[in-house]
């Protein structure tokens, strides 16, 4: 039982971070109908330059939760302008384009980060540093880090004000209008050339969060990091229901949840047969058998598919 | 008019350029290094093809051809090295002379044993539209580069990250003493001798000559008019009689058939596989090579995969200068990236739908303003 509620915390934990990711593949793709597949190196570059600050402002006496207080805008500010660059330079000239064209220019981009954080930052591993005290908090069994319930706490703050955004601003009508029919909300007076700015602005920002959380959590930062949460957030999103707000965050716990269950319990129910070098394999075995019987994804509505 | 002859004249001229490539190197001095580069770059555009049917024909992306081609280097390795028999004690004793399969047997066992991955892979997947179907291949590819990687519990399948090393090399003939052995050079007079590499070449090249035939049949056939019709508009394509479900499983198929004879030879080639060489960076690069060619057009996909296999060859004898200009700060191998992301990105940028696509005729009408 006490493994089980400790499985269950790692899991939110995990889960909340590919959800943050996954809210920002999923809202490009409903506007645009694009796999950036770029937006795990976004998380990557927040990651980087939340390291850097940290490291240089080390010496300045300030506490460990200011400093990542302070790194926080920085990477977030870096990640949107880098993520509004790359829209305008890749994607934008290819908006008419056949389909998997603006496809290849985003692999091309994602090479592009990896490989010019290689240069910017070198390609070894670095430890990014503990800020926060390392003391759990027992919860009568299971524990739970401070870095974790930050994440947890944070996590749910940026969904409620996203639901805000998306549901009540001027700006969040307009997105939704765009993805629903980008002709007709541009005879509307929407601006979709800007919408879709907003769109990968706003997207950046969530990575460059999680790029931060998923540093503190796992303690080193490197140029390849953005690879794995990249690929497992897009699965969150896609078996949410690519396209669908709601389905990305619940794609992404779920995701979280079955991963640290399944790391946790296989060896003990297969006698060991099984370790839990096999948890990779859960998240996309989860998306296949939900795919097959709901071929839309957990939340998504049933489109027909475009040519 | 001798329009006919020209043509024939140019394509046994072409024909003989090529066969004669690997020799013309040799005699120039350029060391094998060059023709193994042609080679793995030959055992690419046989992937591209393999991936062309299925990408460019049937306009179905799958992020997980790689898949393929480790099912059918890991069938050539098992068969082929002593692993199986330090492992199993029984399968030893059941074939004294070892397992030295020749090829006439590892083309249809690779192809078949592919073919069945993809028709597993396809069947519950089809319906999806898509995108779905590209984040569903991709998670198949990771899967079976996970249990190659883990498969060394509790029964020593594939030797985990290790790999499998001690592959015989493809061999044409009876078991025991071949007619040709692909591993071996052929001593021609005393100063002249064919090295290995260069037989692989000429097997590749042959294999490469006969997948374009068989894909350019397809293209022309009842089965490939099918498969472009799913392209362009799978419901007005059901609504002409197409069995979509059927045609698609058969691209998947046919498609998954490719890689896993390129998988076969590559392993022959190597002598040795591990999961290292089926990342998932290597199913984008193959996706790469048929949508930067041009989908759908054999010469576009050929040129795709002679570009992108051959310019991280080609790069590292630019980047050697570009480097020393850099005073040293940069590395070789990170320019090479920087080079080849660069060079991914513009020319989508220039040519959208690829350096050298087919012809348009009977285009579909526009999309609706896409979404």
């Amino acid at each position: 039982m006490e493994t089980f509620l400790q499985q269950i915390i790692n899991g939110l934990v995990l889960g909340s971070m590919y959800a943050l990711v996954a809210l920002g593949y999923t809202m490009v793709y409903g506007i645009i109908g694009l796999i950036n597949f770029a937006h795990g190196d976004v998380l990557m570059v927040g990651a980087l330059v939340s390291w850097t600050v940290v490291t240089v402002m080390a010496g300045s006496g300030l506490p460990g939760w200011a400093l990542m207080l302070l790194s926080l805008p920085c990477a977030i500010l870096v990640c949107c302008a880098l993520n509004f660059a790359i829209e305008k330079v890749a994607y934008k000239p290819l908006r008419s384009a056949p389909r998997l064209a603006p496809l290849i220019t985003a692999i091309g981009m994602s090479l592009l980060l990896q490989t010019l954080a290689m240069i910017v930052w070198k390609p070894n591993p670095k430890p990014y540093p503990q800020l926060l005290p390392i003391e759990p908090i027992d919860l009568g069994g299971p524990v739970i880090s401070i870095t974790q319930c930050i994440i947890l706490g944070s996590t749910a703050c940026i969904l409620a004000a996203l639901m805000w955004l998306v549901n009540r601003t001027k700006l969040g009508r307009a997105m939704r209008a765009t993805a629903e029919n980008p002709r007709v909300a541009a005879l509307m007076g929407v601006k979709p050339d800007m919408v879709i700015s907003a769109t990968f602005i706003i997207g950046a920002a969530l990575a460059a969060v999680a790029g931060v959380m998923w540093a503190a959590n796992y303690g080193t930062v490197q140029h390849s990091m953005g690879f794995l949460p990249g690929l497992k957030a897009f699965t969150a999103a896609v078996l949410g229901g690519i396209g669908n707000l709601g389905g990305a965050v619940v794609g992404g716990l779920l995701l979280g949840l079955v991963e640290a269950l399944g790391a946790g319990y296989l060896g003990a129910l297969t006698g060991g047969v099984l370790g839990s070098h096999y948890a990779d394999i859960f998240a996309f075995a989860a998306l296949i058998l939900v795919l097959t019987l709901r071929p839309q994804g957990l939340l998504g509505e049933r489109v027909a598919d475009r040519a | 008019m001798n329009s006919m002859p020209t043509k024939i004249a140019v394509f046994l001229a072409c024909a003989v350029a090529l066969v004669a490539l690997p020799l013309v190197m040799q005699t120039a001095g350029l060391g094998q290094g060059w023709v193994r580069i042609l080679a793995l770059a030959l055992l690419y555009v046989l992937l591209a093809l393999g991936l062309n049917i299925v990408v460019g024909y049937a306009g179905l992306l799958d992020l997980g051809f790689v898949a393929f081609y480790a099912v059918g280097a890991y069938m050539y390795a098992l068969l082929a090295s002593p692993h199986l028999f330090e492992t199993f004690p029984w399968i030893a004793e059941a074939f004294p002379q070892g397992l030295h399969t020749p090829i006439w047997m590892v083309i249809p066992l690779a192809a078949g044993l592919a073919a069945i991955a993809g028709v597993l892979l396809g069947t519950p997947v089809l319906k999806l539209r898509g995108d779905y179907l590209a984040i569903v291949t991709l998670g198949f590819g990771e899967i079976i580069r996970v249990f190659m990687n883990n498969l060394e519990h509790p029964v020593n399948i594939t030797n985990g990250p290790r790999g499998l090393d001690r592959i015989d090399s493809m061999t044409i003939g009876p078991q025991g003493d071949p007619w040709v052995d692909f591993g071996k050079r052929i001593v021609v007079s005393e100063n002249f001798t064919i090295p290995s590499v260069t037989l692989y070449y000429w097997l590749f090249l042959a294999l490469v000559v006969v997948s374009v035939v068989i894909c350019h049949r397809l293209e022309l056939s009842r089965i490939g008019r099918a498969w472009m019709a799913i392209r362009e508009d799978e419901i007005a394509a059901k609504a002409m009689g197409i069995n979509t479900r059927n045609m698609k499983l058969l691209a998947f198929g046919m498609g998954a058939t490719f890689g896993g004879v390129s998988g076969a030879m590559f392993a022959a080639f190597q002598g040795f596989v591990s999961p290292e060489s089926f990342s998932l960076m290597e199913s984008v690069m193959i996706v790469a090579m048929v949508v930067l060619g041009g989908m759908g057009h054999l010469p576009g996909v050929i040129l795709g995969a002679l570009l992108l296999a051959a310019l991280p060859e080609v790069l590292r004898y630019v980047a050697g200068p570009l480097q020393q200009m850099t005073g040293g700060r940069l590395d070789a191998s990170i320019l090479r990236q920087l080079l080849i992301a660069l060079a991914m990105i513009s020319i989508m940028l220039l040519r959208p739908r690829g350096l050298w696509p087919s012809p348009e005729h009977g285009k579909a009408a526009p999309a609706p303003a896409a979404k």
